[in-house]
């Protein structure tokens, strides 16, 4: 059963105070579910859905638009490897498949151990520095298959 | 060359309010005050400024379509940067929060607004948690809040993060989304100055075009109207990607020739190759020849060598790109990001992306050129909103400039059916 914590619930109240119209909280309260849980229950969306007077259904309707919130569990990492047009031309291809080979999960997807998450991903607004990933809130730039062994194998 | 934007952008801890003021930062804000809002219009208008998101609309002339005497009005501010190629506002976002800070708040006092959100697209948390420490920073300077700086203005600030969806850097469909809705565009008019966010008059602008708004103040709308070209005023900047040898945001003047940008400062090709083509505005403007590459880049030159300035996303590609993996690669993005509300672009794109792929795997046919041809003509301004017509960019310039891309993979296929 999904339940919002006391730290959830001051949270809510500074992020919903911020808008004139409570509806406009939607967005923030599934990134502040999925950024804890690494993904959004059907019993998160009744939450979210109650706090906010609108139906489980709408919120759901207004999550699936969106590519960042998942409605099945994620790695501790979530990988975005950014494909297009800038990446594509630095080699991209080859670096995204290398990490999925690397990690087991050739084409995307979550690793046996739950550590990662690859996903392809669309432009990252780090052209400038391609070819890129983002791993959680971080953006690597400028990487080669040993920069990418550096990056993941750090990680905890 | 004159530095409007990135003058100061490596200065070490200009995050910081302190070291922002230092080198000049908020000065703008006891001038503007002093001043009526219209008079800031006004300045907005002569200074030539012109949004930086894309569209490059006269930011001063859209906020004097703001709807008269309805209140309360808001200020959105569009971080939503998503067009392939373009990390020229994460670069100010980043830097210098804020600058952002300070031009919307003169914005906000020519606009008489007192609520602003800064919508940040979702993968952008670590510079919208930057901006919440910016935004206190300044609310305990007393550049937000109540009365400021003894001027009347009430203002507050806030974040707001979206989640992934690249229709939302449209300015109808962002606000529907900072309203808790899907990021689908709304139907115009009524335009967002009449009937914008929670349905009042709503000002939207992009990061790059509200950054400017202080420099104008400080340093007059005439100094800003004497740099760049007759109707293209200032300076841009410009995302330099793809196969050159210093890839970077670049500010230059408007007007100065794309060659400049492609061989001095971003230093040429990489491994000397030969310049093929580049994309002077983000995958949604046309593929441009090389030959062009002495085109000024401004938005009336750019329009006339048959592309647009667009976001100033420049990609460049040299010889060894075959133009329809790039139109290709473009296609995908276009059908993984249409929103799927009208059928020209729900179906278009993903018809296009399945042909491109059968050019594209050696299965493709003269006729299948004409279908592609066909369906750019069927999308092209009959989309509900300019998602559609900037699918087609890609697909229709590289048809027309660089078919003999195609040809080979053609003739690839016809070889493979002869040895067979």
């Amino acid at each position: 059963m999904f339940t919002f914590t006391q730290e959830d619930e001051n949270k809510i109240e500074k992020i919903v105070e911020k808008y004139p119209v409570k509806l406009s909280a939607l967005l923030p309260l599934l990134t502040l579910v999925q950024r804890r849980e690494g993904y959004i229950s059907p019993e998160a969306m009744q939450a979210i859905g109650k706090k906010l007077d609108v139906s489980p259904g709408y919120v759901q309707s207004v999550m699936s638009f969106y590519t960042m919130y998942h409605t099945e569990p994620t790695g501790k990492y979530i990988i975005l490897f950014c494909h297009n047009i800038s990446c594509q031309l630095n080699g991209a291809d080859d670096l995204f498949a290398y990490t999925g080979q690397k990690l087991g999960v050739i084409g995307g997807g979550t690793t046996k151990d739950s550590k990662f998450t690859l996903h392809k991903e669309e432009c990252l607004a780090a052209c400038c520095g391609a070819p890129m990933m983002r791993v959680n809130d971080t953006f690597h730039e400028n990487l080669t298959k040993e920069k990418i062994d550096q990056i993941l194998d750090s990680l905890p | 060359m004159t530095q409007i934007l990135f003058k100061n952008i490596d200065m070490k801890g200009l995050t910081s309010i302190d070291v922002y003021e230092k080198q000049g930062g908020y000065q703008s804000l006891k001038k503007a005050f002093a001043k009526k809002p219209e008079e800031i219009v006004e300045m907005v208008k002569a200074s030539g400024l012109r949004g930086r998101g894309g569209a490059g609309f006269p930011a001063g002339l859209k906020w004097s379509f703001l709807a008269k005497d309805v209140f309360p009005r808001y200020l959105a501010c569009n971080a939503d940067e998503s067009e392939p190629g373009t990390c020229k506002d994460r670069e100010l976002l980043e830097k210098t929060p804020h600058l952002l800070i300070e031009g919307i708040i003169v914005t906000c006092f020519a606009c008489r607004i007192e609520t602003g959100y800064i919508y940040y697209r979702g993968e952008f948390q670590h510079a919208s948690d930057l901006m919440d420490k910016a935004i206190e920073e300044a609310h305990k300077k007393g550049y937000l809040g109540k009365n400021i700086m003894g001027s009347g203005l009430d203002l507050d600030l806030y974040t707001h993060l979206g989640a992934g969806a690249y229709i939302c850097g449209e300015e109808s469909a962002l606000l529907n989304s900072l309203e808790g809705r899907r990021g689908e565009p709304r139907l115009k008019p009524p335009f967002p100055a009449v009937e914008g966010l929670y349905g009042k008059p709503t000002v939207i602008n992009n990061v790059e075009t509200l950054c400017v708004v202080p420099w104008i103040i400080n340093e007059g709308a005439e100094k800003h109207a004497a740099l760049g070209t007759e109707k293209s005023k200032g300076t841009k900047l410009v995302s330099v990607s793809g196969h050159v040898k210093k890839p970077g945001n670049y500010e230059i003047v408007l007007g100065t020739p794309t060659s400049e940008l492609i061989f001095n400062l971003a230093g040429g090709i990489r491994g000397d190759n030969k310049l093929k083509a580049f994309i002077p505005g983000g995958s949604s403007a046309n593929i441009l020849t090389a030959d062009k590459v002495d085109v000024p880049y401004d938005y009336e030159a750019i329009a006339e060598a048959g592309s647009m300035l667009g976001s100033g996303a420049l990609i460049v590609m040299d010889h060894t790109v075959n133009i329809v993996e790039a139109a290709l690669r473009m296609t995908y993005f276009y059908m993984h990001e249409s929103c799927g509300k009208c059928t020209p672009c729900r179906e278009g794109t993903r018809w296009m992306y399945q042909i491109l792929s059968d050019i594209q795997d050696g299965k493709g046919s003269n006729k299948q050129i004409e279908k592609l041809e066909d369906i750019c003509d069927n999308m092209s301004f009959k989309c509900f909103c300019a998602l559609g017509d900037a699918a087609v960019a890609p697909v229709a310039s590289s048809i027309m400039h660089f078919r003999s891309d195609y040809d080979e993979l053609l003739k690839k296929m016809e070889g493979d059916t002869v040895t067979a």
